[in-house]
């Protein structure tokens, strides 16, 4: 009897396949955010398969949930070019198409089942029900990984600094209210009673 | 599972210098612009207390820590003693710079502190994802400084080619080091050494994982025909930013080569070995003959960078322990001379204008009898010019590629070197044959004009006495 695994996964990755190239290929940029995220979907499932289901579900929450929608956001708000980002596409077609297609036919033959076929690599390990996946994730990040894990978190300090030194900018005419300054107004500094001669009626 | 506490003494200059970067952070916050040299003073103080540490902790055999991700050697300790000099010398070349263009802020400490950080962990890494997550600290600090003049469109233009192009090399790298992982394994340079060695090294996995690495690599260094950033790059950041990408971060390549190809896929060195030979005579061809049709001093140089990241993987090549400590006396010797001459254009410059042509070099035997004396120096040594020490760095790298039997490698490398000093020379000529366009007085602060001396007389020095820095760079070659 064949099992329902293989099934689920040619289901999968077909979609996930045909999702992926259409992030690159189809003309509206929302179209092309939205395939992602269903890229993102079947990729999470196929992990999930995998017995990889923390980092599944990461990827739903992180990616789907919090960066495509920023991204979403990001490419409804500009104005994009679009025939100017089509510029070129069929002058740089043959050449680039050529380099594709042999990219893709030496990752055939190199990522086919004589390499990492299932007799090559053996089948993936199957653990009991009460195995945790989130708390194996956590014993290694937090132990064997915590160099790399500290790393990283520099990499964000950076990333952070980084984007506020390139982005912040104290506008000269920017008009600001300072509460402190507010406060301490004393009535010399809004009113000024000015002496004047009375006006005779011409 | 049992777990042991690693051994945290051989990282303390990395731990120091995230601490001090932090410091240097909050800091900068609670100081005005007048005492903006505080954190100024703080980050050179940083970069010695690191320097301090790391003699420290030195250690003869090599020393692993964290789960064996982290190593500590005589090269690690060598490399990163001249990445915190160099890094030092930039921050005293480009503060008056700085100043003048509004630039001078915590950001720029911050950032260039970061980077050094990034730097050092990819010159400890023994781990591919160690030397990647170095790889992009480095690389993200870079491109912030590189786009930190924000109102400068030509800066902004930049820094957007060296994110894109540099985006595209992490992948490449990464799918290499997944293609990696898949065929040994593992991720620890070590135990991926050791799986080569056992195995056959025509596996095609493996091979096939080389090319993504290699190409990464040769991205990131700028080397042919991945070189189209780094006239770009070069010439639209800020001088000041400029002087360090093209002196610091070279080292720290020279230490992600030695770590990957040479330390992690050592075994495969007869397949690196033959990709490495094309991209470094390309690299050589090309920055030499396209270096000439410059105008601009800071795209010259910039060829000029290409074609010496050429020779410096000559001695990668030879694949032999006098190739690879030629190779290190070669890398530190060009981030000698870099930080010399890109440090020129910036003494020449002054509010409001740029000396990066030749034309602004013209006549500087009147202006400055000495400093002209000094880029003479300068540009004799990258040319390879006896006494100078460049030639000693080119000697070392070209005996080292001969010994092994490819002299046609060598030939070639010094019929284009023949080639490449036209445009050195013609550097030489406005400045001595050439009268003075602009007979401004050279100014410059007085800490800058005694390190610019002290830089282009150890060009000199190092060139009549080069056998201590070899055999420094000898004994610490496995």
């Amino acid at each position: 009897m064949m099992s329902i695994e293989p099934v689920l996964f040619y289901i999968f990755s077909t979609i996930l396949v045909i999702a992926a190239a259409a992030v690159v290929t189809v003309r509206n940029p929302v179209y092309a955010a939205l395939c992602l995220v269903l890229a993102f979907f079947t990729c999470a499932a196929i992990w999930l398969m995998l017995e990889a289901e923390f980092l599944a579900l990461v990827l739903i929450l992180v990616y789907v949930g919090a960066v495509m929608v920023l991204f979403l956001f990001v490419i409804m708000m500009l104005d994009i070019n679009l025939a100017r980002s089509k510029e070129g596409f069929i002058k740089y077609l043959p050449a680039g198409g050529f380099v594709a297609l042999l990219i893709f036919i030496e990752m055939c033959i190199v990522l086919g089942p004589e390499n990492f076929g299932i007799e090559v690599t053996g089948e993936p390990l199957k653990h009991a029900a009460d195995y945790s996946n989130t708390k194996e994730l956590g014993v290694t990040l937090y132990t064997q990984y915590v160099y790399p894990f500290e790393i990283a978190g520099a990499l964000l300090l950076l990333a952070i600094v980084a984007a506020i030194a390139l982005t912040m900018r104290k506008r000269p005419d920017s008009k600001y209210q300072d509460p402190a300054m507010q406060v301490a107004v004393r009535r010399e500094d809004r009113v000024r009673i000015v002496k004047m001669a009375t006006e005779k009626k011409q | 599972m049992a777990f042991e506490i690693p051994n945290f003494t051989p990282a303390l200059p990395e731990i120091f210098l995230l601490t001090m970067i932090c410091v240097v952070l909050v800091v900068d916050l609670f100081l005005t612009d007048k005492n903006r040299s505080i954190t100024y003073l703080l980050s050179q103080a940083t970069l010695l207390g690191a320097a301090v540490l790391t003699v420290v902790v030195q250690s003869a055999v090599p020393e692993y820590t964290f789960s064996g991700m982290f190593v500590n050697d005589g090269m690690g300790t060598v490399l990163k003693l001249f990445i915190y000099l160099s890094t030092a010398v930039v921050f005293i070349y480009s503060r008056e710079y700085l100043m003048e263009r509004n630039l001078f802020k915590g950001e720029f400490f911050v950032l260039a502190l970061f980077s050094v950080l990034g730097m050092m962990v990819m010159v400890s890494a023994n781990n591919l994802l160690t030397i990647y997550l170095g790889l992009e600290v480095l690389s993200l600090a870079l491109v912030a400084l590189v786009a930190l003049n924000r109102d400068s469109s030509i800066s902004s233009e930049a820094a957007m080619k060296y994110f894109v192009l540099g985006a595209i090399a992490s992948g490449m790298l990464l799918y290499g080091m997944s293609m990696l992982y898949g065929a040994t394994g593992s991720l620890d340079h070590t135990e991926i050494a050791s799986f080569i060695e056992q195995g056959s090294t025509d596996d095609i996995v493996l091979k096939f994982a080389l090319v993504f690495i290699v190409i990464g690599l040769a991205f990131k260094l700028g080397a042919v025909p991945f070189h189209m950033w780094v006239p770009d790059v070069y010439e639209g950041a800020p001088t000041a930013i400029t002087l360090f990408i093209s002196s610091a971060p070279k080292i720290a390549a020279f230490a992600m080569l030695m770590r990957l190809l040479v330390e992690g896929l050592g075994g495969l060195l007869v397949h690196w070995q033959d990709m490495l030979i094309i991209i470094a005579v390309l690299s050589i061809i090309a920055g030499n003959v396209i270096a000439i049709a410059q105008t601009n001093l800071k795209r010259m140089l910039a060829y000029s960078t290409i074609s010496h990241v050429g020779f410096l993987m000559l001695g990668i090549i030879a694949g032999t322990s006098d190739g690879y400590s030629a190779g290190m006396f070669y890398v530190i010797v060009y981030a000698l001379m870099s930080l010399a001459a890109f440090g020129m254009i910036i003494l020449l410059s002054r509010s409001g204008f740029e000396a990066d042509t030749l034309e602004d070099f013209k006549g500087l035997n009147q202006r400055s009898p000495w400093f002209a004396f000094m880029m003479l120096i300068t540009m004799f040594s990258m040319a390879g010019v006896p006494p100078t020490v460049g030639f000693y760095a080119k000697l070392a790298v070209l005996s080292a590629v001969v010994e092994i039997g490819l002299v046609w490698l060598a030939v070639l490398a010094v019929v284009f070197s023949v080639i490449g000093a036209f445009y050195y020379l013609r550097v030489i000529k406005f400045m001595y044959f050439d009268k003075a366009v602009d007979t401004t007085p050279i100014s410059g602060a007085y800490d800058m004009r005694a390190v610019m001396s002290a830089n282009g007389v150890i060009i000199l020095l190092l060139g009549i006495y080069p056998t201590g820095l070899i055999a420094l760079c000898v004994s610490v070659m496995p």
